[in-house]
């Protein structure tokens, strides 16, 4: 069981997480602090959950490799290694020209789920957070290689889970991305192919997802492009935002210039 | 030596085979069927491998590759030995993998493949069932295929490492009630061991209880509800699994 009442957040230098009001999170954030991610599951992202995507994709859909449009959700793991938190310091791999930044919905879960129904998905949602799904852009999407999204540190979480309570509706949430010297990048969950509800129902229809688990309703088409020394500021809703920082595979992590 | 990890009387146990028998950590003594079978270690990530025998690719028509094919798996679809796995109603092809398991011992980053076996703790059986009617093309293979409840079954041992003579020298075999059907050897690797732990470790950190699933030679056959599945991989032993249907688990 894994249960909030508010906000939970995990600063770097404390040993257990606190959950915490909105005033509480900001003062906590405002000087510059760096956390862990606040929580501690498997992870599991999905792909092509957004209209545009798959508009994008158009008649390829239906030619070789990938032959006929998706059906059950398409899903990969962010393994252990790629998990941080807010402040994070991410290497862009030499060989990349440069990494996508994938802001998602994170859908945390505070129960077992095994084969829900949708009308009662909620009732196993703990809250929300932020991802920073992060990856070396790569075209194909039908059998790409793990070294484009499992590389360390590359799935950033938080800064905090957003209680349940404190979220109306996750099917009509904007998302931004600002990453300085660029147009901000503007999304919204509603142009999701499966909601939040239908996407846990069809998820665990064949696995179940455990308290403490994430999984992600899906990085939104066009996501920008960050290159070494950039800062990304990845917003969802009001929520405090999550930062990343990107350094170049040479440079130490958190070395300040 | 060879450890499992059973639930018996309330607890969790370290075990370890004691002729026909287990023998639990605090000394008692116990029949196979008398125990439950959990995973032999619980799993960090979980590395699988696909078409790493020649003869097994040829099987599904695909060529050579220009990267090992890996994909990841969770920590939810991992059972234990003599688990029961569900085949659905209306499917057409479930079949088996029978792999060898390799276990991280130590944080690997930048492992060189002369380095790589100092990295490995152990080794156990896997049976990675696939259930090819929902493959999709799309970051194959996809999870519905690959990553279902109950569909990684892992044990009954774990194995040190050094108490493996040549890890690049077993036979692997699946029996389906009582018939051989697949065999193999892990001399026919397409990507043998250290080379894998050099790929991975060269763009993500292994940290101990990391599995890599080495991949399955040719010989998979459809499974029906009522089957038992049985792999069995030279000096690891002998790994269970029995099929159940949608009814079984209260799906009709």
């Amino acid at each position: 069981m894994f249960a909030l009442a508010d906000y939970l957040i995990h600063l770097e230098d404390e040993p257990l997480p606190r959950d915490v009001d909105a005033q509480q999170v900001l003062a906590m954030l405002s000087p510059g602090t760096k956390c862990r991610a606040p929580v501690t599951g498997a992870v599991y992202g999905t792909l092509l959950n957004d209209r545009a995507a798959l508009l994008a994709l158009g008649d390829t859909l239906h030619a070789a490799p990938y032959k006929a449009p998706p059906k059950a959700p398409i899903l990969y793991l962010k393994p252990r290694n790629t998990l941080a938190g807010h402040r994070a310091h991410v290497e862009i791999p030499k060989e990349a020209t440069g990494v996508e930044v994938g802001a998602s919905l994170g859908i945390v879960f505070g129960r077992t789920a095994t084969h829900v129904g949708i009308d009662h998905a909620f009732d196993y949602v703990a809250g929300y957070t932020i991802v920073a799904d992060i990856s070396v852009p790569h075209t194909s999407v039908y059998r790409p290689s793990v070294r484009f999204r499992a590389r360390d540190k590359f799935c950033v979480i938080g800064p905090t889970v957003v209680a349940q309570r404190h979220v109306a509706d996750p099917d009509n949430l904007a998302i931004t991305v600002k990453i300085a010297g660029q147009p901000t990048f503007v999304a919204s969950t509603a142009s999701s192919v499966r909601s939040v509800a239908q996407l846990i129902t069809d998820v665990t229809e064949f696995m179940t997802l455990s308290a403490g688990d994430v999984l992600t309703l899906g990085v939104p088409h066009g996501s920008p492009i960050a290159q070494a020394g950039d800062e990304a500021t990845l917003a969802i809703g009001s929520w405090a935002p999550l930062c990343v920082s990107f350094v170049g595979e040479d440079d130490r992590d958190g070395e300040q210039p | 030596m060879k450890r499992g990890r059973v639930a018996y009387a309330g607890a969790i146990h370290e075990a370890y085979p004691e002729g026909n028998d287990v023998r639990l950590a605090d000394g008692r003594v116990r029949q196979e069927h008398e125990v439950v079978w959990l995973p032999p270690i619980e799993p960090g990530t979980i590395f699988a491998l696909g078409l790493n025998y020649a003869e097994h690719a040829k099987e599904l028509q695909f060529s050579s590759q220009e990267e090992p094919l890996v994909f990841l798996k969770g920590p939810g679809t991992v059972i234990g030995h003599r688990g029961v796995t569900r085949r659905p109603a209306n499917v057409a092809f479930m079949h088996y993998e029978c792999e060898l398991a390799v276990v991280i011992g130590r944080i690997a980053k930048n492992v060189r493949r002369e380095a790589a076996f100092d990295y490995v703790a152990g080794y156990t059986i896997a049976n990675d069932y696939a259930i090819r009617d929902y493959l999709e093309n799309y970051y194959r293979p996809n999870l519905r295929v690959k990553n279902r409840d109950g569909g990684t079954v892992l044990g009954p041992w774990f194995v040190d490492a050094k108490d493996v003579a040549d890890v690049g020298q077993l036979e692997l075999r699946t029996t389906v009630n009582g018939t051989l059907q697949q065999r193999g050897n892990t001399r026919d690797l397409v990507t043998d061991i250290p080379a894998l732990i050099e790929y991975l470790s060269s763009f993500m950190t292994l940290a101990p209880g990391d599995i890599i699933l080495t991949g399955t030679p040719e010989g998979v056959v459809n499974v029906n509800a009522g089957d038992e599945v049985v792999c069995e991989i030279d000096g690891l032993g002998r790994l269970v699994n029995v099929i159940a249907s949608d009814a079984d688990f209260g799906r009709v």
